[in-house]
């Protein structure tokens, strides 16, 4: 699927598909560094040695995304808040017949400590890294990282541990003492890279039409502003101008796919912000992104790939709409969910959208969907938990 | 500590100076062992290259839409080692960021959103003021991080905590239990963290806060918090048989 250049050239720019890097500009490849580290026995890495697909990122490359045998590096806000985004993550990954791990010796990556309040330093958030990656090691799984901020925050320590011998070498007497190896992956991936690997295998699983969809797309910050090189950019996707991420999947999925003027905008999340000033939140995801998305591409959901930026963009919209009751708000949910609904999961045993705020009704009835039915049918199933006849739901009572 | 304007120079270099010297109490010896501070930090020399004063990093920046706030400010007063500046920036501008990093679109390489990073650690090592205020209000969060390895746990989800965010906060509050027992990953079913970590996990998690610093760092800035999670930490070490050097 192609979205043209053009998109992003505007009425009176020449669009820039013919840009190219000489090879004297292009950054370094971290591959050379981390086999050469790997060579003289510093560290173990991890290969991606078992079925994956390449990807195009930045400067010409490529990257190796596993297709299973992965060990699923969730997000505490999406376990936590938005618990339909990793069961998304995992229904998919079974509907496929694609076997995962869902650890249980996993932390988070615990950057909430660093971007928001800085109570920790460099030393500790690479050594919980390297913890998440020893771990993930000891079972032969690759590990797939489910956050954007866990994932990009990955590849900012991947370069500090490469490029600074002192804090390597501060971590190994960690790990030594952890009785674990300093690890690193051969390459960091997350989730939303499986998604736009395996968009041509979840389409032809595709039960529902999504023709007469529109969306628009919020690409995370930490996605692809951290590292740039290690993101997803497709030449057939803005002629390569922007990461293809999200995008692509949306496109692959048959929705129409509609841009809008502030996509590069933050969705407002500032992680301490969204907390203790969540008056900046509030005024920069509905001003700058709602809004902005329901007056230049009136679409019918937003897509983004991201734990706090699904948050912000989804529950900032009470607020805006209660101070002015025009405010026409716009259901969030991360590709994840939107593929797992292509696919026939189901809303809320699945997709779990009464976690999330705006109005996703009407999207659900375009979608073909009988909200009301669905609701009834988890209220049913959660109606045995409350009855004692079930202590959990199960995937089997997901699949109804 | 309030910023005060007096027209008496001692750092005649500096733009604070030019705009007016603010927080003529702390000595200047003291703002340069601050910048030292964060000039000795390894990411520095890795978030600074200079600057063009092309201000793309402020037109990129969602802090400077909102706030009087500017990462082209960071980067310059960085770059010229104007520690009166810094100072300034350190107590009054390094936690309007967003740390969305939009600021790396820097034609120079900078990385405005880094040095404040490394800024604002300074500040909580030391326990400056502005570190203090603008942590207020999230000790818990501090805690949840350090003593769970996970942080954004369900039972956060409280109406009188996010009213803004409507009545979708209490529903899932009323219902939370019943809610997390519905969600088919064995792993999810639990309320106070985002998911079921095992006991050898978390003193691994425990072990590292210890043998990095990273717990000594709240000492100065929250005593009786670090005290908690101190408690804590020791507790769960003991139990499982690790004895702290």
């Amino acid at each position: 699927m192609t979205i043209p250049v053009e998109k992003v050239s505007g009425p009176r720019r020449k669009n820039k598909a013919e840009f190219e890097w000489t090879p004297e500009h292009i950054p370094e490849d971290f591959h050379e560094r981390l086999f050469e580290l790997e060579e003289k026995g510093e560290l173990v890495v991890q290969r991606v040695d078992t079925e994956h697909i390449e990807v195009p990122v930045k400067y010409g490359r490529s990257k190796k995304v596993p297709i299973g045998h992965t060990w699923h590096h969730k997000s505490c806000g999406q376990c936590g808040h938005i618990p339909g985004y990793s069961t998304s993550i995992f229904w998919v990954n079974r509907k496929l017949g694609i076997e995962y791990e869902d650890p249980r010796d996993q932390t988070s990556c615990t950057a909430w400590n660093y971007y928001a309040s800085a109570t920790s330093n460099a030393a500790a958030q690479a050594a919980v890294a390297v913890r998440n990656f020893a771990a993930a090691y000891e079972t032969g799984r690759f590990p797939i990282i489910h956050c954007g901020t866990s994932f990009g925050h990955y590849k900012e320590v991947r370069h500090e541990l490469l490029a600074h011998d002192q804090l390597r070498e501060q971590v190994r007497r960690v790990m030594d003492a952890l009785g674990k190896p300093l690890v690193l992956p051969e390459e960091m991936v997350h989730y939303s890279e499986w998604f736009y690997a395996m968009r041509h295998e979840i389409a032809k699983h595709q039960v529902r039409d999504f023709s007469n969809i529109a969306v628009t797309v919020h690409p995370a910050c930490h996605y692809y502003k951290l590292v740039e090189g290690d993101a997803i950019y497709d030449p057939e996707v803005y002629g390569g101008q922007r990461t293809a991420i999200v995008s692509e999947v949306a496109q692959a999925l048959g929705a129409e796919v509609r841009d809008y003027s502030t996509w590069f905008d933050c969705c407002g999340f500032g992680f301490r912000h969204i907390l203790v000033t969540r008056d900046f939140t509030r005024s920069f995801a509905t001003q700058r992104k709602i809004k902005r998305m329901k007056e230049e591409a009136d679409p019918d959901v937003t897509l983004t790939h991201d734990t706090g930026c699904v948050t912000t963009l989804d529950k900032s919209q009470f607020a805006a709409k209660a101070q002015d009751p025009s405010f026409a708000t716009i259901p969030v949910m991360s590709e994840a969910q939107f593929a797992a609904l292509a696919m026939g999961a189901h809303p809320y045993l699945v997709c779990q959208l009464h976690w999330h705020a705006a109005d996703y009704r009407p999207l659900l009835e375009k979608m073909g969907i009988d909200h009301e039915k669905a609701w009834a049918e988890f209220e049913e199933a959660t109606a045995r938990l409350e009855r004692g006849e079930q202590q959990y739901l199960t995937w089997e009572d997901a699949d109804v | 500590m309030s910023p005060t304007a007096t027209p008496t120079p001692t750092h005649a270099d500096s733009a604070a100076y030019k705009l007016g010297r603010t927080y003529p109490d702390v000595p200047l010896e003291e703002k340069q062992r601050l910048f030292d501070e964060i000039k000795a930090d390894e990411r520095f020399h890795d978030y600074l290259y200079g600057c063009y004063e092309c201000g793309i990093c402020v037109a990129a920046c969602p802090s400077a839409r909102y706030y009087d706030f500017s990462p082209r400010r960071i980067a310059q007063a960085a770059a010229r080692e104007d520690v009166e500046l810094v100072y300034q920036q350190m107590q009054e501008d390094i936690w309007d960021c967003s740390q969305c990093f939009s600021c790396l679109r820097c034609p120079r390489g900078n990385n405005p959103g880094g040095i404040i990073t490394v800024m604002r650690e300074v500040a909580v090592n030391n326990g400056l003021e502005s570190a203090k205020q603008a942590l207020r209000g999230y000790t818990r969060i501090i805690y949840k991080i350090m003593s769970t390895g996970t942080q954004v746990s369900p039972d956060m989800l409280q109406a009188d905590a996010f009213p803004d965010w409507g009545p979708s906060v209490a529903k899932v509050s009323q219902k939370l239990d019943l809610w997390r027992r519905a969600l088919p990953p064995e792993t999810h079913h639990t309320t106070t963290t985002g998911w079921e970590i095992s006991t050898r996990t978390l003193v691994e998690l425990y072990l590292i806060w210890h043998k990095t610093g990273a717990l000594n760092m709240i000492s100065e800035l929250d005593p009786s918090l670090h005290s908690l999670l101190e408690e804590v930490m020791e507790d769960l070490l003991d139990e499982e048989g690790y004895e702290l050097d």
